[in-house]
């Protein structure tokens, strides 16, 4: 199941600067990183990821276990491009039987996953730091989000964790009526479909209510929403985005300067 | 601080109003007449399908214009409601979807935010609403973390923080336990002020009888049928209320004991566990048996029926069926027969009824488990017949399941179970929410079944359901309570 909690000691330093300063800063820092194919940029950028941690108050250990998805993806890429890939140059490293493992195939997966990571991480952090409600709030005082998007999606996300619950109590509700599938893979895709339906009509059902019932206090008013809980957006957090372009900034120019940057277009 | 509420009108003032959902045939509400006062407190009471919830979504200005088509006119301080909606307050009856945000004080402060009071009231607003319900924690407590009641009590500091000056409750107490209703009932009373106009929807008379002093009967077929103080609605139309549906104080309810002593054993439960929702309990449930089984929320009672009824796998202790109710498969644990096997022996009625509609129209739920277990068309015919006349649905044989009202749900989802006659029937909680009529109807049935020598478990919250048909009780208590 993915988990979405913070997972943070709320006073660390980085982790209290606005939500959207953070968000920001990793979008970009993200965007930059794209850019090159080789493995030196994302490998630096993630070293200073790793090393500013504890400025976020996240332990590497909680983060390792939020980004098990990805390691387990990261695994999958490295196994199919070294065995599977088409341009085979470089030195041969390992050759057994139809397996040919060259130097030019493991920087170009190397450099795949490093970008993976490199990419991902600064999200992951942002996620593990950031109170959803804090973010919703920040998005629409400081982003100019509107707030009927905002808050709505914030209040539907509270009900996602309803639809495992859901999704088993509609499939024993079928096999109490009769309805299994048996071993026959039609009747299992079937039965599959006819679960997600009832799923989906439930989700509607409930999403409708809700929102009737947020329209009952006032959420549809023509009236200009006011807030209760203020987010601010100071230098510390316009700093924060410079240093996050920086820091992507400076792992590119060093790849450069070693001659291993090779641009994602052209 | 005192406001001046002396408006230009009555609280609430209907002429001939009427409303018909888009796309509907029929009219949710019609030819209604009827005037509330300020500070006046008023029960609203009308069988299943009679528009009480039409009634106050209209009032609380939730029926755009564009969604249904309205006879005569409804005001609230003289105004159209879409226009007065900061005077109306709006509690339903599901927690889970009325809670907006993460945080219990971010969720009160969710409606003054809505309606832009500057930030340095709402928190003192807040503040006042969760004292007024008698909230016990803090702004900063999870919402998750509550149990429904105190979720409810939340929702309902929620509308408080709004200070309406019409306050609307449909059904407030309907998806809580008694203890969860209870709380409720001393929010609603201590939150109340002199000059709020109550209008509340609630089948449980009890609950509701001393927050009101006055009585508003809906007609089933439109109009106004009774209105007038508790005492004198009640003496002049109890019984026939009562013969309605509405759930009348000091009108009995027929007790259906068994008539013959109970069989042999059809499943016995050992030691069944299912951490951490359900501690260990071990029960034998007979043939010719009622066996009802009660305790708070959350103490793994609807697990426990899901257990019994061969859904789902205990994590420890087993479940084991008798050859009297098995035969050769009484080997096996009745979670691993196949889906036809088990409708054949244990039929199971969900809590809610549309978890288990899998068809287009009443009269094919009735025929499909009959058709998986293998009888000729022929057969399926005649049983889907004489359960729609057994439970009064014949008249809906082709409507789609989704489209009934909750006690003809209800009615179809019991007899789902029954068209393929197992032996043992599981319950979970077959009367909430249930009108008198249904209620009443329910009873019947499953004294039938319990005299023709079926076993039948209810997990129940109904001390009255317990008290008519039970021949036998077991208590759950909390998981964490027992050792």
């Amino acid at each position: 199941m993915i988990n979405l909690e913070p997972v943070t000691r709320p006073d660390a330093p980085l982790a209290r600067r606005n939500p959207v300063a953070k968000l920001a800063a990793a979008l970009l820092c993200s965007v930059i990183l794209i850019a090159t194919l080789d493995p030196v940029a994302p490998a630096i950028a993630i070293a200073f990821e790793l090393a500013l941690l504890p400025l976020f108050g996240v332990r590497l250990r909680v983060l390792a276990r939020r980004a098990m998805p990805l390691l387990v993806g990261a695994a999958g890429v490295l196994v199919t491009l070294v065995l599977f890939a088409a341009e085979r140059s470089g030195r041969i490293l390992v050759e057994a039987g139809p397996f040919l493992v060259t130097s030019g195939v493991l920087i170009t997966a190397l450099g795949l996953v490093l970008r993976m990571f490199a990419v991902a991480l600064p999200g992951l952090i942002v996620v593990a730091t950031t109170d959803p409600t804090d973010l919703a709030d920040a998005l629409v005082q400081n982003a100019r989000l509107s707030a009927r998007f905002a808050y709505g999606a914030l209040a539907a996300f509270r009900l996602v964790p309803l639809l495992a619950q859901e999704w088993q109590m509609i499939s024993m509700a079928r096999r109490a009526r009769g309805v299994d599938a048996g071993r026959n893979p039609l009747a299992r895709l079937r039965l599959f479909g006819s679960t997600a339906f009832t799923l989906l009509v439930g989700a509607i059902r409930r999403g409708t209510r809700l929102a009737v019932a947020m329209d009952a206090r006032g959420f549809d008013a023509t009236t200009p929403r006011s807030m209760a809980r203020r987010q601010h957006f100071g230098r510390a957090d316009g700093l924060l985005i410079a240093g996050a372009v920086l820091l992507a900034g400076a792992a590119l120019t060093v790849s450069v300067a070693v001659g291993t940057f090779r641009p994602l277009i052209g | 601080m005192s406001i001046q509420r002396s408006g230009p009108g009555s609280a609430v003032r209907l002429r001939g109003f009427g409303w018909r959902h888009a796309g509907r045939k029929r009219w949710a509400v019609r030819g209604l007449d009827l005037r509330i006062e300020h500070g006046e407190r008023v029960l609203l009471l009308g069988a299943s399908g009679a528009g009480k919830s039409t009634l106050l979504a209209a009032l609380a200005g939730l029926l755009p214009e564009d969604s249904g088509e309205q006879e005569g006119t409804v005001e609230v301080d003289g105004r159209d409601p879409r226009t007065a909606r900061e005077e109306v307050g709006l509690l339903f009856q599901d927690p889970e979807t009325q809670l907006v945000m993460a945080r219990c004080g971010d969720d009160v402060a969710f409606g003054p935010e809505n309606r832009g009071l500057p930030a340095e009231q709402i928190w003192p607003r807040v503040d006042e609403a969760l004292r007024r319900v008698g909230f016990r924690y803090g702004r900063d407590r999870p919402t998750a973390a509550l149990s429904g009641g105190e979720q409810q009590r939340l929702a309902l500091a929620g509308v408080l923080a709004l200070r309406p000056r019409l306050l609307l409750l449909d059904e407030p107490t309907a998806n809580l336990d008694p203890a969860g209703a209870a709380l409720i009932r001393d929010a609603v009373a201590a939150a109340l002020d002199a000059d709020t106009t109550l209008l509340l929807v609630e089948h449980r008379l009890a609950e509701a009888l001393p927050l009101v002093d006055r009585v508003v009967v809906l007609a089933p077929g439109g109009g106004v049928h009774a209105d007038g103080t508790p005492q004198a609605v009640f003496a002049a139309h109890g019984e026939a209320l009562a013969a309605e549906g509405v759930w009348v104080p000091g009108q009995p309810v027929p007790s259906r004991p068994a008539t013959t002593t109970a069989g042999e054993a059809l499943l016995t439960a050992d030691e069944l566990a299912l951490p951490p929702r359900l501690a260990s309990v071990s029960l034998t449930v007979r043939a010719g048996e009622a066996l009802a089984v009660h305790g708070p929320n959350g103490a793994g009672k609807s697990t426990l029926a899901l257990l019994l009824g061969g859904l789902l796998a205990p994590a420890a202790g087993r479940v084991t069926a008798t050859a009297e109710l098995a035969g050769g498969d009484a080997r096996t644990p009745p979670h691993r027969w196949r889906a036809p096997a088990l409708v054949h022996r244990i039929g199971s009625v969900f809590q809610d009824p549309e978890h288990q509609f899998v068809t287009a129209a009443v009269a094919d739920e009735l025929a499909l488990g009959p058709r998986r277990t293998g009888r000729t068309e022929a057969q399926v015919r005649a049983t889907v017949d004489a359960l729609l006349d057994r439970l009064r649905l014949t008249a809906l044989a082709e409507a789609n399941p989704y489209t009934l009202s909750g006690g003809e749900a209800r009615r179809l989802s019991v007899a789902t179970a029954l068209a393929t006659a197992p032996r043992l029937l599981v319950c979970d909680e077959p009367t909430f929410g249930q009108d008198r009529r249904t209620w009443r109807e329910l009873v019947e049935l499953f004294a039938e079944l319990r005299d023709n020598g079926h076993g039948l478990v209810t997990v129940t919250h109904d001390p009255e359901f317990i008290a008519a048909l039970a021949d036998r009780q077991v208590r759950l208590d909390h998981p964490r309570s027992t050792p």
